[in-house]
This record gives C-alpha cells, structure tokens and sequence, in this order.
C-alpha cells in the first residue's frame, strides 16, 4: 500500500483522469466511473418505473378496456352494480377544475413573484418567501377542510349575488349546494399557488443584472425592464412552474374530493358538483368488488395518465411556438 | 466458533417463531374498532397469538382472503355466490360467512326550524332517494308527521361518496322496500345515485348534512351516538316507528333468526318484529374451511369461538349491536364445519 501512494506522485498531477489508456478498473477507482454508474441508474431508473406503472395499468385494466373499448371515454354512466361504466364525467371534471385553478392561480401567483423579486425590499421578500415555501408543505387534507369550513360558507354569501347578476351566463346557472367545480377550483389554485410563486421567484431573481441594465441604457421605465426584459428572459422557467402546478392540480385527490360534491355528472354550470378521475379512485378503490369494477377503476388511472400526458405535450408545443416569437420580438 | 454460535441463534428464533401464532385479517372499516378491541383482549389473555387486522375495505378484505395473502377476512355486505365460487377454484376451499356484530344506518337531516325527531316510511325514504320526493312537505313525508311543520323546500340529497358497507345497508334497505330501487339502482358498496351529492366517510356526509340546509343523509350508527346528531324513527315491516339503539337493531337480528340461511349470508333490512329497527346490518368474518397451517387453524378457530362468545361484551362499549343469543348458538353449531 505504502509504496502506492509513494509512486502516484511521480504522473504529473494535471495529467490525472486525462490519459485515456486508463483502463475501466483504474476509472473505477478514480471514482468516474462510479459517479457515471450512478447517474446513469439514477437515469434508468425513471424510465423503468415509468414503463412499468404503464404496463400494469395496462394489463390491469383489459377487461374493462375489452368491454368498453373507447366508449369507457365518451360515456356517462358510472353504474358499480350493474358494471356500466364511463369516464367521461370524471375527466370533464379533472380538465375543468384544473384549467380554472390555473386560470385563477397564474395571475396572482405571477404578480407576486414579479413583486417579491423585483419591487420589495429584500427583507420582506425574504420572510414572505419562507411562508409561501410553508404553504406549498401543507397536507392536502388540510386545504380540504380550509376549503370546508372557510370558503364554502363565504361562497355561500357570495355566489348567490354571482348569481344574480350572471346568472345569465350558463357557468353561473343552477342551484349552489356549496360543493362545486368551483370551489374545488379555488382550493386548488390556493394549493398550487405556492409553486408558481416559489419558483418563479428564483427564475426572475437569477436573471442576469447585463439585461436589466441594458434595458435601462434605452430610457426604460421601472416596469419596462420587468415586463420586456426580465419576465422574457425568465419565460421558460416560469412556464416550467406552472406545469408542476398543472400536474399537480390534475392528480390532487384528498382535498378536491372534500369539496367537489362527488356526482358523476357533466354541468356547464361551475356552480354544480362534480366529480376527478382521482377523487373517484381514491373513494371506490378500497370496496370494490369484482374484477371489471377493480378493472374500470385502473383504467381511470390510465386515463389521469394520458390526461397528463396530452397537457404536458400542449404545453411543449405552446413553449415551442413562443421561441419562435422571441426572435421577432 | 462462530458457527455453533449462528445455530444456537437459529435455533432460538425458530423455537420462538413455533410458539408465536401470527394471524393475520383484512376488510371491513366498519367493524375495525372492534376486532383491534378484540386483538388486543384477545392478546392479553392468550399472548404467544397475534392477531393483525387491516381495515382496508370490504371489497379489498374479500379479494385479499380470494387471494390467499391473509388468514381470515372481514365484510359487511355477504360475498357474492361468484366470488365463493372463485376462491374454491384458487385455494380449493369453501369460505364460511361468521356474522359477529350489527351495525345499522339512519336518516339525518337538517332542516332549519325543525328540531322534532322526524318519522319516516320506507315510501317516503325511497321516494326521496329516487328523486320522486322533492319537497319536504310532500304528504308522503308530512303524512306521518303531523305536529311538524315542513317547509316547501326542495330536498338536498346527500349520500357516501366512497364505497361503504354503511351504504351496502341502506341501499340494500331501499330494495326490500321498493322494487323501483331494486330493478333501477340495486345493490351494492357503490351504485349509481338518480340524485344527490357525495361526501366521503360518515364525517364527511355529517359535514354536508350539518352545512346544506333542507338536506338528508344516512349516517352510521355509531357515528350518530358519538357525535349527538339528530336522526329521525323510521317505520318497520310490523308498522311502528323506531328509533335506532343497540337494543332495536338487536331486536332486528333476532327477528330474523327464524329464517336465516344455514350460510348465514343473510340481510337483516325489513327485518320482522315489533321492536325491530329496520334498517340493521350484519358484519361477517370471513373463515376459510380448510387451511393448510394447522397450528394457524386452531389459533383462528379458538379465536373465532372467543370473539362470538366471551368477545360480544366489547361491542356495546363501542356501540355496535351484539349478537342475539339464538345467532351465537347457530354459529358455535356452524363452526363444526371447520376442518381443523
């Protein structure tokens, strides 16, 4: 051992790792190949869970998909008893309450970020952002009964007034039982608002002083270098913040199902109960009996799986097509 | 040294493992805090046998028990003649059904400005959750509440939104009593709902009771005596209103002792009798007849014995019905069945 270490300083140490007669088991003990060993399962190993959650949603769900074929998609009727079953109501509901939760949370979760990186004092943005990162730590559960037992009985007051001058409008119709797409929609956007604001506080914080300055050396007002300089620059990594929001809000399941009203049924109205495809396999998993029931229900996961999917690819296009602004801009 | 040493320690472990009996049972929520009860009771007095439950569902105690990963399961809604039929293809074994307590479900409701305890028939219970009855002053509903004044409003329906044994009870009451219900909706932990909003767990319905006015709900009767909430009399099959207690829902199972299948796959809803509470409800264990684990048997078995008998007395604490007297008998009869 000892004359080893006596003989390693003789290569001339900036040569080290760059001699590429090394063999494989010198690379081992250097350490490189250990680290590319790792990374790379580290790698693998998302491909891999991925392929097989996929492959057991797939074969766990063939007697359903055998005996509805792509009508389990366009149907409405989820019947455990007489083993009818149809999706349509549960990715309706997925899809809508989603889209308005981001429809909601994008606004304020963006103003916020623009004002904790750009405007306030580093002090108060500082103390807000370690209580937005708590916001994001909170138990679903918890936003469930929040959503219960505060904006449920404020809805209560407010939407009939909505309803009274909107009520014209058909997603403002019907009777209000408190439960609704809408307030899920609103519980979600308080969910995922945190993400939005974190990370999109980062991203515009890291966006080099150069762009700021140049901006200002054109006679830009305060607003300007935010709006044209920064927030483009950040644009990527703020769309990155809204996916994981997005992912979020599609597969929440606890809180949504608190306050969702659980009904397989399709409403325009977003005052009317509805039902997610998650809500809806977290309810029924545990008792159901029988295996086309068991079968239907794997299915809606691989439904929730392709809904995401298909958002994400949309939102791929969406980023793709913007780059293409940029260079007109 | 080392390996005299490594089979001491083997034999040690295996001569513990021998003594210690681990049991394992899987199903029904409903009746979970009573087998923990029991399990640990049971512990107590016999330490070397372990008995671990997991209340994971119905549905999933009964697939579990198809599956062959636990000893014994748990139900509150009998298995299906398919699935009996399955579980003697896979483990080659018949499953005995043990009813070993009651539960029952009753009507909540939250009407504002009316404190009275509601009377109600099956027409009109089944009318409103067909969607038929829509106003609570209906003279179906009003009929037999005469000193009530209800008011014109519709009716907010309110249902379990996760499959239940809670809701095997009451939509299996609904089919005795209405043949429109059992031809259009059935029966089953989950089913197609005409009308209606879902809440999760008994908590979760009570919440939607207790904040949707002019609404109805059925809620467990454990839940409604530990939290004090209102519920209504509900008339049985010999014309009086009862109210649900311990008393009437074991009123209900005696009633339908006379006729109970030798299976004991049996629903108590309408049960005769003129104290019985109508809308009661078995909870079964669910035995294997043959097992290949003969020390694991006998466990199961004493333990089976100890539950029906001696075990009864920890039902009322936690407000389930205990078995009538005549039920224990037939099942200590029906446990000679076992192979073991």
């Amino acid at each position: 051992m000892a004359n080893t270490v006596l003989a390693t300083p003789e290569v001339p140490f900036e040569s080290r790792g760059l001699d590429k007669k090394q063999t494989w088991w010198e690379r081992l003990r250097k350490g490189d190949e250990v680290v590319h060993l790792i990374t790379l399962a580290g790698g693998w190993s998302i491909l891999v869970i991925t392929g097989l959650l996929v492959q057991h949603l797939w074969v766990y769900s063939r007697l359903s998909r055998h005996a509805f074929g792509w009508h389990f998609l366009v149907d409405s009727t989820w019947d455990p008893v007489n083993g009818v079953f149809g999706a349509w109501p549960f990715v309706y509901g997925t899809v809508v309450t989603s889209l308005l939760a981001l429809a909601i949370s994008i606004p304020i979760g963006l103003g916020a970020a623009i004002f904790l990186a750009e405007l306030a004092p580093r002090k108060l943005s500082n103390a807000l952002t370690f209580l937005i990162e708590l916001l994001a730590a909170v138990p679903s559960v918890i936003y469930g009964l929040i959503g219960i037992f505060l904006l449920i009985p404020v809805l209560f007051n407010v939407v009939p007034y909505f309803q009274k001058y909107f009520g014209w409008l058909p997603i403002f119709n019907g009777t209000f039982y408190g439960v609704s797409y809408f307030s899920a929609s609103i519980v979600l956007s308080i969910m995922v608002v945190p993400f939005i604001i974190s990370i999109s506080r980062e991203v515009l914080i890291s966006v080099p002083v150069s762009q700021r300055e140049a901006m200002m050396a054109l006679g830009a007002t305060k607003w300007d270098v935010t709006w044209r300089a920064v927030v483009p620059y950040a644009r990527q990594g703020i769309m990155g913040s809204i996916f994981l929001s997005l992912a979020r809000a599609l597969g929440e399941t606890m809180a949504v199902t608190m306050v969702i009203g659980n009904v397989a049924q399709v409403s325009t109205s977003l005052m009317a109960p509805g039902y997610t495809i998650a809500a809806v396999i977290a309810n029924e998993f545990t008792e159901a009996t029988g295996d086309l029931y068991l079968h239907a229900l794997i299915e809606l996961g691989l439904v929730l799986f392709v809904v995401t999917m298909i958002f994400n690819a949309l939102a791929r296009l969406l980023m793709l097509t913007m780059k293409g602004h940029e260079v007109v801009g | 040294m080392i390996r005299r040493l490594l089979a001491l320690v083997l034999i040690a472990t295996a001569s513990v493992f021998a003594q210690q009996i681990s049991l394992t049972g899987a199903g029904s929520t409903f009746a979970n805090p009573l087998y923990s009860s029991w399990s640990g009771h049971y512990h107590a007095i016999h330490p070397n046998v372990e008995i671990n439950y997991q209340s994971i569902g119905s549905g999933g105690g009964i697939r579990q028990l198809i599956a062959g990963t636990v000893d014994f399961g748990a139900t509150d809604g009998p298995m299906t003649n398919e699935q009996l039929a399955e579980v003697q293809q896979k483990r080659g074994t018949a499953v005995l059904h043990f009813p070993t307590a009651l539960g029952a479900d009753l009507p909540s409701y939250n009407i504002p400005g009316v404190t009275a305890t509601l009377k109600f028939t099956p027409a009109a219970l089944a009318g409103i959750y067909l969607g038929k009855i829509t106003k609570w002053n209906d003279p179906a509903i009003q009929g037999p509440n005469p000193g009530v004044k209800l008011p014109g409003s519709n009716i907010v329906v309110i249902h379990r939104s996760d499959g239940s044994g809670t809701t095997y009870c009451w939509v299996d009451y609904l089919s005795k009593v209405s043949p429109e219900w059992k031809n259009k909706i059935g029966v089953g932990t989950s089913v197609n709902w005409p009308v209606g909003l879902g809440g999760k767990g008994n908590e979760g319905v009570a919440g939607l009771i207790r904040r949707i006015p002019n609404s109805i709900g059925y809620i467990e009767l454990i839940y409604a005596i530990q939290n004090h909430i209102l519920y209504g009399e509900v008339k049985n099959s010999s014309g009086n209103f009862i109210e649900a207690d311990l008393k009437s829902v074991t009123a209900a199972a005696a009633g339908a002792t006379k006729t109970m299948p030798a299976d004991f796959r049996v629903s108590i809803a309408n049960a005769p009798g003129a104290d019985a509470y109508p809308i009661s409800t078995y909870t079964w264990l669910l035995i294997p007849e043959k097992m290949s684990d003969m020390t694991k048997a006998k466990a199961l078995k004493a333990f089976l014995r100890w539950g029906l008998t001696d075990g009864q007395q920890y039902t009322q604490p936690l407000a389930y019905a205990p078995l009538p007297a005549a039920v224990v008998q037939k099942e200590l009869l029906q446990m000679k069945k076992l192979q073991y």
